[in-house]
């Protein structure tokens, strides 16, 4: 953990009216595995191919283990950056076996070493039995994993993953998410992915970037970034969040669902929004409240309600399956975080 | 970590330079021509230029817009359904109409309109057979507009057909079973999802359709119907050199409005196909009570365009054997045919490369005109080409004077954007991500380009080659002027035997043109088959 292996400073990419990527700073520590997340068209997508050197940043630089890429007058071509690359299609070379595709980045070692690594990467991904396969011979899950180990196999600075697993069905992402945690961290791998799904960052990430039409919102651990959201933005984006107007009282904040003892630096009487997930909400059936529920999702082993307020704002509230009520009841609504809650005023975070 | 990645800091931009300066290399090649016309219509001063507002030229250039636009509309009326009913329907037979149906392509376009008017014509094959039975002495008159029309169509809609047969079996048939899925009926799903999709293949095959036609040279002079080749080619008999280059500078000019017309058409549609979606085999279409008047369609196609010349060919071979003529010995010209076409579409594959990567792989304005450019050319006709590089040649490479290399030089400038259009199309199959891995794994361009990028582009670049080579094949005047003295192709033998009216010994070498070129084309049609699962 000496220096970090990628670092961006300033980073700017503008398209002909479009800026993709502004003034960005970012860091990666060696090792360690970076969930980029935004929306789609936030900018994510050429972050990584301004790290992959496939785009030329329009201002800005680009640090990649310890060696200055792109900015002030440099500028090292892809093949002399030391990335690897996995892209959502994974790209594998469709007239190359598996061993040939892997093999590809190893063209400067000498035959018996190639083989070696090869071999070493193919049995750590657990296709030592497909390497004479070509890739449309191979399973989804399959081709991903041989777009990984080619990707890792000349043991790059770092490995860039686009949308990894967009492109497998539900069980297999499940899957494939922990099997490419666990080979990233076996061989040492410093690690960038980018995805626009909150689960598969919280899950895969150690450390989180949020960004929003080409800039950086917070970045910081999946808890901090879960729980601390440092702007409203983050709040929306991370987690099923309804945010509840407040106002500033003598000793906290009165919302409509309830009083939070929270002091903020604020004047009284001025409003802020605070942010309420579905899970920081108590519900109880009482014929005289005003609440209505208007909508119930069955997840399984829990219930989503979604409760119209009096004001006419719906919230939604997680609730254990055996609390089985109908739509149109009339519920009790009460705040029941647990711990702080994040509070914003003009989008920015105020407490 | 990555010990091994090489750290040595090459300029990346050697391969890019390379690259340009190959295009510019390959352009300068082919503007030749035209700047020797360019000197060629300044030296004539007004006088040259005066003429081209005279009554007579203009109604030829009336004449020659009427033919491109009739023979590209009649192609399309025709190769539309037919590209439609072999890669989509039920149609029985498929596979072998996939193979007949492009073949017309091979017979060369003097050829063609010589055997539609002997078989068609007055006093005909047809009327000689009609006459008996039924007494018929007059058919409507063939020669002219008709016949121009009827010849330039029927050999020229498998450039059509081709790059609309490509473009449906490249389709993700997804698409159209989407559109079927919303209710959507076959027709017009047709109308609504494929036809807009075969957009671009539709404005490059007519655009080769057209251009033939505004070049051709062969079936004008011989259905006597008065087109601006034709007068290029009576005034350069008159050695009025001037006046030549104004009216092949007008030719140019008419195929320049006819790309640029095209390129606006086009739009901005693109073909590079989005998402992974791996090809599944495409919903077939059931004919049901349709399929006999579509067989009788594709038969009636076949029919005209390809049994009744191949008949005729046959017909005057066969008639000249029981007459006891003597038949040339075409083992040599057949050997000469084989070598020029292959040493000519090697050429030509090779310097479309560097345009082709920069059409395909830079877009911008720059190499969006280096492109058109290069489909202006190609409506310089072979006779002013041949002419161009004669006097180039003897004026400045009198050793290059009727080489081989002067012969291949030609054949680049007139097929180039054949070979352009081709290798395009194979680079816009590869996905940009293949090169882009392959240089994050820390290979150079170079590298990139011959271990991933031609690899797969191979089967276009194959294509692309085999048509070149037919096309170069029946190439004539260009190869009656600069080929090598006593070199002697088989187009040119029969050329020469159809000037003098041995029938006969003219259908033994165009037979085998016909034949030689067909086998490229049929192994393409037949590869179609193990490429699509």
């Amino acid at each position: 953990m000496s220096q970090p292996a990628v670092v961006c400073a300033q980073l700017t990419r503008t398209f002909s009216n479009v800026t993709a990527v502004n003034g960005l700073n970012l860091s990666v520590q060696s090792g360690t595995i970076l969930a980029v997340i935004g929306p789609s068209g936030c900018g994510k997508t050429t972050l990584l191919r301004l790290l992959a050197g496939f785009e030329r940043p329009t201002a800005g630089q680009i640090s990649i283990g310890g060696r200055l890429v792109a900015g002030a007058g440099h500028w090292l071509p892809p093949d002399k950056r030391q990335v690897g690359m996995v892209f959502q299609n994974y790209a594998l070379f469709p007239h190359l076996t598996v061993f040939e595709n892997v093999a590809y980045g190893l063209a400067r070692l000498p035959r018996a070493a190639r083989v070696a690594q090869v071999q070493r990467l193919l049995e750590l991904v657990g296709l030592s039995a497909q390497q004479g396969r070509l890739p449309h011979e191979l399973s989804g899950g399959q081709q991903q994993r041989v777009a990984l180990a080619r990707a890792l196999a000349p043991e790059p600075a770092v490995v860039l993953l686009d949308e990894p697993f967009s492109n497998l069905d539900a069980t297999l992402r499940r899957t494939m998410r922990g099997e490419v945690r666990s080979i990233l961290h076996a061989t040492g791998a410093t690690a960038v992915f980018v995805t626009h799904d909150q689960e598969e960052a919280l899950f895969l990430g150690d450390q989180i970037a949020v960004i929003n039409q080409g800039h950086l919102e917070q970045v910081g651990g999946p808890e901090v970034i879960f729980q601390s959201p440092a702007t409203r933005f983050v709040a929306d984006f991370m987690g099923t969040t309804d945010f509840v107007p407040g106002q500033v009282v003598a000793d906290g904040l009165a919302t409509e669902i309830g009083f939070l003892p929270l002091q903020l630096k604020l004047p009284v009487g001025a409003a802020v929004d605070v942010a309420v997930r579905a899970d920081d909400l108590h519900l109880a059936l009482d014929a005289q409240a005003p609440g209505q529920i208007v909508a119930r999702q069955f997840l399984g082993a829990q219930q989503l309600y979604q409760v119209r307020l009096p004001s006419g704002l719906v919230v939604h509230s997680l609730q254990p399956h055996v609390q089985d009520w109908l739509v149109g009841a009339a519920v009790r609504v009460r705040l029941a975080p647990g711990h702080p809650l994040a509070c914003f005023q003009d989008g920015e975070r105020v407490a | 970590m990555g010990t091994w990645l090489s750290q040595v800091p090459r300029s990346a931009l050697t391969a890019e330079a390379a690259l340009w300066l190959a295009a510019a290399l390959v352009v300068a090649l082919v503007l030749l021509p035209t700047l020797y016309l360019g000197l060629r219509a300044v030296e004539g001063g007004p006088a040259a230029w005066s003429q081209l507002l005279r009554p007579r030229v203009l109604a030829t250039l009336g004449h020659t817009l009427a033919l491109a636009g009739a023979v590209t509309l009649c192609s399309a009326l025709l190769a539309v359904p037919l590209a439609w009913l072999t890669t989509r329907t039920d149609l029985p037979l498929r596979r072998w109409w996939s193979v007949l149906l492009p073949l017309p392509l091979v017979i060369p376009s003097y050829v063609g309109a010589y055997l539609f008017a002997s078989a068609l014509g007055p006093r005909g094959l047809l009327q000689q057979a009609l006459e008996g039975p039924f007494g018929v002495t007059r058919l409507p008159d063939l020669y002219g507009f008709p016949g121009a029309t009827l010849t330039l169509t029927l050999l020229t809609y498998p450039y059509l057909l081709l790059g609309l047969r490509a473009a449906l079996l490249q389709h993700d048939p997804a698409l159209e079973e989407a559109s079927r899925s919303l209710g959507v009926t076959p027709w017009q799903t047709f109308r609504r999802v494929t036809l807009p999709l075969l957009r671009p293949a539709l404005g490059a095959g007519g655009l080769l359709v057209a251009l033939y036609a505004l070049r051709d040279f062969g079936a004008v002079a011989i259905m006597r119907y008065d087109t601006l080749t034709r007068a290029i080619y009576v005034q350069y008999r008159t050695f009025d050199r001037s006046g030549t280059a104004v009216l092949a500078l007008a030719l140019v000019a008419l195929t320049l409005g006819l790309v640029v017309f095209e390129a606006r058409w086009r739009g901005r549609s693109s073909i590079a196909r989005v998402g992974p979606g791996t090809s599944r085999p495409p919903l077939r279409v059931a004919l049901g009570r349709w399929r006999w008047p579509a067989l009788l369609f594709c038969a009636a196609v076949v029919a005209v365009s390809l049994v009744l010349p191949a008949g005729v060919l046959v017909f005057w071979l066969v008639r000249g054997l029981r007459a006891g003529e003597n038949l040339p010995a075409i083992g040599l010209s057949a050997w000469h045919s084989l070598a020029a076409s292959g040493l000519g579409a090697l050429a030509t594959l090779l310097a479309a490369l560097p345009i082709a990567f920069l059409a395909a792989r830079r877009p911008g304005r720059l190499t969006r005109w280096l492109e058109r450019l290069t489909y202006a050319l190609f409506a310089l006709p072979g006779v002013v080409v041949a002419l161009a590089l004669v006097f180039f040649g003897a004026n400045f490479l009198p050793g290059l004077y009727q080489t081989l290399p002067m012969l291949v030089a030609a054949y680049i400038i007139l097929f180039l954007p054949q070979a352009v259009g081709a290798v395009r199309a194979a680079l816009l199959q590869v996905q940009p991500q293949h090169a882009e891995v392959a240089r994050s794994l820390g290979r150079g361009p170079l590298a990139v380009l011959w271990t991933i990028t031609l690899p797969l582009m191979r089967p276009g670049l194959v294509a692309g080659a085999a048509l070149v080579f037919l096309t170069i094949m029946k190439e004539l005047p260009a190869t009656l002027i600069l080929a090598p003295l006593g070199y002697k192709t088989l187009a040119t033998g029969m050329w020469s035997a159809v000037s003098e009216a041995f029938f006969a010994q003219a259908a033994a070498p165009a037979l085998l043109i016909i034949v030689l070129s067909s086998v490229p084309l049929a192994l393409l049609q037949f590869g179609e088959r193990n490429q699509s699962p």
